[in-house]
């Protein structure tokens, strides 16, 4: 039903020779003008890096930790907006930031680390 | 090091030649653990590896223990890829004790991860050592995933809050602190408000002649708080403790041997069983201490602590697993 109903519209689309935003499969719909964007912040040695990161309002940052010892990213906040569990070396953790804003966050087992990333 | 026959290292608080408030240390890359005995309310510390070539009168108190910190079992990092070797070299030394201490002090991160195979693990060592009874503290990596609650189960009964502590034993009040839960960010490590009082509670009935033991996984003094190692509200605790002759604070965290005396109190901090860290400062981070295979296990290792009754001097002794 749903398949059906999209070829019509993907048909409909092509005759007009637009990419709008018709039918309700948004992910494929919005996928071209979609800001969505990766973002990497490295721990090592006992930091982050880099510590402040400024990215735009709705991109995945993730977290890996190339270090020899375990640590967290837990956001300093009392919601505690994000919360890694334990990363091991190489272990990774991601989030994806929806609203603007300031998040500063540290690593809960060795609260010396700490890091920030600003949402616009 | 380990060929030197006399490493021992005597700090006599009646010398007025030595500066008190002076960051006293022994950077005796040695000592998977600590034998430490109670003589005369004065607690000695040696290193385990060290005691084959102490005299054994001179390690003969009212009591003594051992002190075991910071086994990470899990760590299989090229720092050291068998942290359950390194443990057990620590058992065996502690078996070959001329005097078998009455109990084992663990100062923290028991495991690397908290995984329940790495608490396991240890528990299974430790089963192979000649003392039965085993007091432990969490460090933070105890504690990882599920705020303690897995490591209360285990090591906690009795205890109180986020699992401390106090017991008796032949005179001597031994006090069990928590300083590895909610820590903030940018901060160190913390007691908080709830243990302080029930510190105050605890100590406030004994006679000012009761040795006092005071067991925490991360230093209750400055060593660096550039790195972390230190307690933000340690003073506090410290203050509840001036009334007593004879303190002692036995501390893990920092993988390495240091003391200091001030006032009344003795800290001493006790090497790791698993890797070495940097001495403070000494490098970018307070990451693992990578040294050559051979050398390993003669930086590791073990302290006695001894209690020692009318002498004000305390003596440290580290011994390497070599």
């Amino acid at each position: 039903m749903r398949r059906s109903v999209f070829v019509v519209v993907a048909g409909a689309l092509l005759a007009i020779g637009l990419v709008a935003s018709v039918e309700g499969r948004r992910g494929f719909a919005f996928s071209a003008q979609d800001k969505t964007s990766m973002t990497e912040v490295k721990i090592d040695n006992f930091s982050f890096g880099p510590s402040a990161l400024t990215v735009s309002v709705g991109t995945t940052v993730t977290w890996v930790n190339r270090d020899d010892i375990p640590h967290t990213v837990v956001s300093t906040d009392d919601a505690k907006t994000f919360k890694s569990k334990v990363l091991d070396t190489d272990e990774k953790f991601s989030y994806t930031f929806g609203k603007a804003g300031a998040y500063p966050y540290f690593c809960s087992i060795h609260p010396k680390m700490t890091g920030k990333v600003i949402v616009q | 090091m380990s060929g030197k026959k006399k490493d021992e290292i005597i700090y006599d608080h009646n010398n007025d030649g030595i500066d008190r408030r002076g960051f006293l240390k022994c950077m005796a890359w040695a000592g998977t653990g600590a034998f430490c005995v109670m003589q005369g309310g004065v607690l000695k510390s040696y290193a385990l590896s060290r005691m084959p070539e102490t005299n054994p009168r001179d390690t003969m108190g009212e009591l003594s223990f051992v002190q075991i910190s910071d086994s990470h079992m899990g760590f299989n990092k090229a720092a050291n890829p068998d942290v359950a070797a390194t443990l057990k070299v620590a058992v065996d030394k502690i078996n070959a004790l001329p005097t078998a201490p009455e109990f084992m002090l663990h100062t923290g991160d028991i495991s690397h991860l908290s995984k329940p195979e790495e608490f396991d693990t240890v528990d299974q060592i430790l089963k192979g050592a000649k003392p039965k009874d085993v007091f432990y503290v969490p460090g933070e990596h105890d504690v990882l995933n599920d705020d303690g609650k897995q490591f209360l189960e285990r090591y906690g009964k009795g205890s109180k809050g986020d699992g401390w502590y106090s017991f008796d034993k032949k005179g001597v009040h031994f006090i069990g602190l928590v300083n590895v839960m909610n820590l903030k960010a940018g901060g160190l490590g913390a007691l908080g408000h709830d243990q302080l009082e029930w510190l105050e509670d605890d100590v406030k009935h004994l006679k000012s002649s009761t040795p006092i033991v005071v067991f925490a996984h991360i230093p209750l003094w400055s060593v660096y708080p550039e790195w972390g190692w230190g307690t933000e509200d340690s003073a506090q605790a410290l203050a509840y403790l001036k009334k007593f002759g004879s303190v002692t604070v036995l501390n893990g965290h920092i993988h390495q041997t240091l003391q200091k005396v001030e006032g009344n109190v003795t800290f001493h901090t006790a090497a790791s069983t698993a890797f070495p860290q940097p001495q403070p400062g000494k490098a970018d981070s307070p990451g693992p201490m990578k040294v050559p295979a051979e050398q390993l296990r003669s930086i590791l290792g073990i302290t006695d602590v001894n209690y020692v009754q009318g002498q004000h001097a305390l003596a440290v002794v580290d011994s390497t697993l070599a």
